[in-house]
């Protein structure tokens, strides 16, 4: 048993107590400053990490980044830890045979909270270990190193889950590879259950309640109404009042209570189980007794109020997968897209007015429960089948802000969705959207935002975004920049709106282009994420791309390369490249030591990183001033560049040959990367279908051939035939690029056998005649050289 | 009855009568005299339900079964004292029971529990009505330790003028503040399913329906 005093950033320290039973709040210093109050405070959990992370958000976001960084840290200070241990082993071993062991390891737990927040304490072990320290000191060792070990795999798994979570909302790659993992909160990492001590000097409420529940279990209607009423005055949003309820059977009373025909009792009982369900602990416990099944029979009442509570707590209740399952699975989503239908519910005969309430009231609570459970993908699609999006659009069309939330939160979790999105066009739900974005309501701005920045990757739909009038609306909310969450959907908007050109121009109308600027610093990464996409996507018109080097737009992407956030990393690379294609941008990029930046990028861990900054790199390469002799002065820069076309990743490796292509401008570093063995390995990539690869591989092995032998080494290393075979292609852009290399590549005479043999010729005349100029010369050219080897082998012959 | 007699009757209940129309007074009038079955009409005789054949309809119709409650509830119709519920208590009784807004059911409510009519409800009167409502514990050295803890916090919750009794203010504060306090004493009112087919079976074809 410890007490420890945690400083946690930006918050007051805490006073807590770690025991054998778990960790927990105490009441802190008394004003004497001598002693602590003992008693507990907050729930107990498993250890100081948990506490911790559950406690402060700033915490379990620096646990997340640091995951990767753990391991190394970890090793360091457990041999650090070991010294210190043994120092104190010899002191504390003589101060605990005298008794006052007590302060000592409290000392010594500070000192460990001091260093590293993310060790695990075990003071009763380290306690057994000073007293036997000769027999059991290696044991020790090995049994804290498991212990750490097993807690730093439980502290990654976290990581990056919420790693996950933290790009999921911007990075479209990473949604599609962890769409299941999408938006489901961190709660899914079950937290332990703990059950109060009685020995612990609880407040008073706690036994109220005990009684009260006592007599819930053994009353009639009469009294359990009563109670029931008497039960929910409680502070019911205190974590005390909810486990004290929990603990002492109460949660089994409620969910019984649910399934008799006592119609006030149910709503009794619900009206507790909406409030108290708010607690993650508890919720869990609702779905460990079975209580969603029972709650979703209660939406087919026919009495609107016990509709709407059973709605409002399964809302709440729903909010960690197995929930939303369980409420799936037992028909509940069928039942919820039921409430939405408003209209329906009029031609029902008036009950007591007791028990009725309005039927937009009903759609609310709906939708609030809809809202919940469609973090889960197999819940949109469920919605979407059981008809929610036509209801979802007509409801959109009220203007009770209250409504309205739920719906459009349900909406823009769904629009993730492909098959959502066509059927959000066809209802017309754009359009609502975007009046919505006038409201004075920031979290509906907010969620409007987010699904437009959803629906928006689909060409039409943008459209639709400017024709409503939903550009000026976005522009406008750039310059409100204390709601980060807000903010960030805005932001995310606007990014996907600029995929197309009409609307980049109306941004630009706006003077959108310089507020975004404006934002690229003092921004958390959500929103910097969005604002750098957004950028990009505007740089591929030249006169933002003036905006943006005059508002010295161009210093703060340079200076964001250095990050390790990916998504942003892949936006920063983005927009660096678009803004590269200026000579003027170019000279201030180089200046700021940007291709370098670049460069080294190749060497991130992840494939759409190198790709997209392999991307950027070529317009750098073209534009810059001595091209030839900055590539040359990155150490080792060649060699990693031809190293990368060993990778699997098609996007990496187009994006790499057209580095080379560039590269390749330049004599003689097209003479080290031959050196490097460029040709083998272009040749090597040949057998590919992707247009992409194929159409950036031709081009990067039409400039490789000059230089040296290296036609002739393609012939060798069986480049060719692969290579006409892309003429077949439907690509005109492989085409042209495939007819330039064998141009090329025909100037060697067995080339043009090889060329020859595999049919080349008539795909070749068919593109004599192309309107595509380059194209055209080129494969005149290459024909021209087959014959005429064709030509002098006749004569040969001849003589 | 004849039938003029039946149509004066009729309209004269109705103009009183806030929540029926016509026709469903019509209903009602005949149910009435079906339940109080053949009795020659004397003068100075009132016609109507006593107390053991209406609390037999509360019983057997909207399923109560608190004696004391029932009790109070032919009390609280029969607005003459007379040990009788008339025809004219009976439409205008039922109009409260079964549509009445939520001020009326209110005070109608609160008369019931006042069991002494003193405007007041006293701790020893919600103790009264509450006696039987919780399982007694054989363990308990008080049975009613209880039902006496019981009243006692509910007192509590609603005496807002904390003077140790429930007045009609205080009663309606707690009831707005959560409905489900207006029985808070015992089962008064109808529950809306056997209201529901009360009305169904009553209203829809007057010559139609089966015995009470």
């Amino acid at each position: 048993m410890c007490y420890v005093l945690v400083k946690p950033h930006g918050v007051e320290s805490w006073c807590i107590t770690c025991s054998a039973e778990g960790v927990f709040l105490n009441g802190g210093k008394t004003d004497a400053g001598d002693e602590i109050n003992y008693e507990r405070k907050s729930a107990i959990y498993k250890d100081i990490v948990t506490f911790l992370r559950e406690k402060s958000v700033i915490f379990s976001e620096n646990m997340s980044k640091h995951a990767t960084k753990f391991k190394e840290q970890q090793q360091m200070e457990k041999d650090q830890h070991d010294k210190a241990l043994k120092k104190e082993e010899t002191a504390t071993f003589h101060k605990t045979a005298s008794g006052s062991g007590k302060s000592t390891l409290e000392k010594n737990q500070i000192n460990f909270v001091k260093n590293q927040m993310t060790r695990r304490l075990e003071p009763s072990l380290n306690w057994k270990t000073t007293l036997d320290f000769k027999s059991h000191r290696s044991s020790v060792k090995d049994s804290q190193q498991e212990k750490h070990g097993g807690k730093f795999e439980k502290v990654r798994s976290s990581a990056s889950h919420g790693r996950a979570q933290l790009s999921s909302k911007s990075a479209d790659k990473i949604e599609e590879i962890s769409s299941e993992n999408s938006s489901e909160s961190e709660e899914d990492e079950e937290p332990a259950d703990h059950r109060q001590e009685v020995n612990v000097d609880l407040p008073s409420e706690y036994w109220q309640i005990q009684k009260l529940v006592k007599y819930l279990k053994g009353g009639n209607q009469t009294a359990t109404v009563i109670v029931l009423c008497l039960m929910k005055d409680f502070n019911l949003v205190h974590e005390t009042c909810q486990l004290a309820i929990r603990d002492v059977g109460g949660l089994e009373v409620l969910i019984n209570l649910l399934d008799t025909n006592e119609i006030k009792c149910k709503i009794g009982s619900l009206k507790i189980l909406k409030e108290i369900s708010h607690n993650p602990q508890i919720r869990r416990n609702i779905v460990d007794l079975r209580g969603l099944p029972v709650i979703v029979n209660i939406l087919d009442s026919p009495y609107k109020i016990l509709k709407c509570l059973a709605a409002e707590t399964i809302a709440n209740v729903a909010k960690f997968r197995r929930a939303r399952q369980a409420v799936r699975q037992h028909g509940g989503i069928t039942r919820l897209v039921a409430l939405l239908d408003y209209t329906q519910h009029a031609s029902q005969p008036a009950y007591s007015s007791l028990y009725e309430t309005t039927d937009v009231e009903v759609a609310r609570c709906g939708a609030l429960a809809l809202w919940s459970c469609s973090k889960s993908y197999a819940n949109k699609e469920a919605i979407r089948k059981a008809g929610g999006i036509p209801l979802l659009a007509q409801l959109l069309k009220t203007s009770h802000e209250n409504t309205l939330i739920p719906v459009v939160g349900t909406l823009q979790e769904c629009a993730s969705e492909e098959n959502y999105r066509a059927a959000i066009k066809a209802e017309r739900i754009i359009e609502s959207l975007v009046k919505n974005l006038s409201s004075e309501n920031e979290q509906l701005q907010e969620h409007c935002a987010m699904a437009i920045y959803q629906c928006a990757e689909d060409e039409e739909t943008r459209d639709l975004v400017r024709l409503h009038g939903g550009l000026k609306p976005l522009a406008s909310l750039l310059n409100n920049t204390d709601n980060k969450e807000r903010l960030a959907a805005v932001t995310g908007a606007i990014w996907k709106c600029s995929i197309s050109r009409e609307n980049v121009s109306k941004f630009r109308e706006y003077q959108a282009i310089e507020t975004l600027v404006g934002l690229l610093t003092d921004q958390p990464e959500e929103v910097l994420i969005n604002v750098v996409g957004a950028i990009g996507e505007c740089c591929q018109d030249y006169e933002n791309r003036v905006i943006v080097r005059k508002c010295g737009g161009i210093q703060h992407l340079v200076n964001l390369l250095v990050g390790i956030n990916q998504a942003l990393l892949v936006n920063v690379t983005k927009a660096v490249g678009a803004c590269a294609v200026e000579p003027e941008s170019m000279v201030i990029i180089d200046r700021l030591d940007g291709v370098r930046l670049l460069w080294s990028l190749l060497k991130n861990p992840h494939s759409d990183v190198k790709a997209s900054a392999a991307w950027a790199l070529c317009p750098c390469i073209k534009n810059a001033k001595d091209a030839g002799e900055m590539v040359r002065s990155f150490v080792g820069g060649l060699e990693l560049v031809v190293n990368l076309l060993k990778s699997d990743n098609k996007e990496v490796l187009a994006s790499i040959c057209a580095v080379i292509t560039n590269i390749a401008k330049d004599q003689e570093n097209l003479a080290v990367i031959t050196d490097h063995g460029v040709v083998p390995l272009l040749s090597k990539l040949t057998n590919t279908n992707n247009e992409k690869l194929r159409r950036h591989l031709a081009e990067a092995i039409s400039h490789c051939c000059m230089w040296g032998r290296n036609k002739v080494t393609f012939g060798e290393h069986k480049a060719v035939a692969p290579l006409v075979r892309y003429l077949k292609s439907s690509d005109t852009s492989v085409h042209r690029a495939t007819a330039q290399a064998l141009y090329q590549l025909s100037e060697d005479a067995n080339n043009c056998i090889t060329m020859h043999e595999n049919g080349a010729v008539k795909l070749l005349l068919d593109m004599v005649g192309s309107p595509d100029q380059d194209l055209q010369e080129a494969a005149a050219g290459c024909i021209s050289n087959i014959r005429r080897l064709a030509l002098a082998t006749e004569k040969a012959r001849y003589t | 009855m004849n039938r003029k007699k039946l149509q004066k009757l009729t309209d004269t209940l109705t103009k009183n009568c806030k929540h029926f129309n016509k026709f469903e007074v019509s209903c009602l009038i005949k149910l009435f005299y079906n339940l109080v079955g053949d009795v020659a009409e004397r003068p100075g005789a009132v016609v109507g339900l006593d107390r053991n054949a209406f609390r037999n309809i509360l019983y057997v119709t909207f399923g109560m079964t608190d004696d004391m409650i029932m009790d109070r509830v032919f009390r609280g119709f029969d607005k003459d004292n007379d040990g009788c519920v008339n025809v004219s208590e009976w439409v205008n009784g039922l109009s409260l029971f079964l549509r009445g807004s939520l001020e009326e059911k209110m005070r109608y409510c609160f008369e019931v529990f006042d069991l002494n009519g003193d405007g007041f409800i006293s701790k020893e009167e919600m103790f009264h009505m509450l006696k039987n409502s919780l399982l007694k514990q054989p363990s308990e050295e008080d049975p009613d330790e209880g039902i006496k803890d019981l009243v006692e916090t509910t007192l509590k919750k609603m005496d807002h003028d904390h003077d140790g009794k429930l007045s009609f203010a205080d009663y309606e504060k707690a009831v707005r503040e959560e409905t489900l306090l207006l029985e808070a004493f015992g089962p008064c009112l109808p529950d809306p399913k056997s209201q529901m087919e009360f009305e169904a079976q009553v209203f829809k074809d007057p010559n139609e329906f089966s015995d009470m």
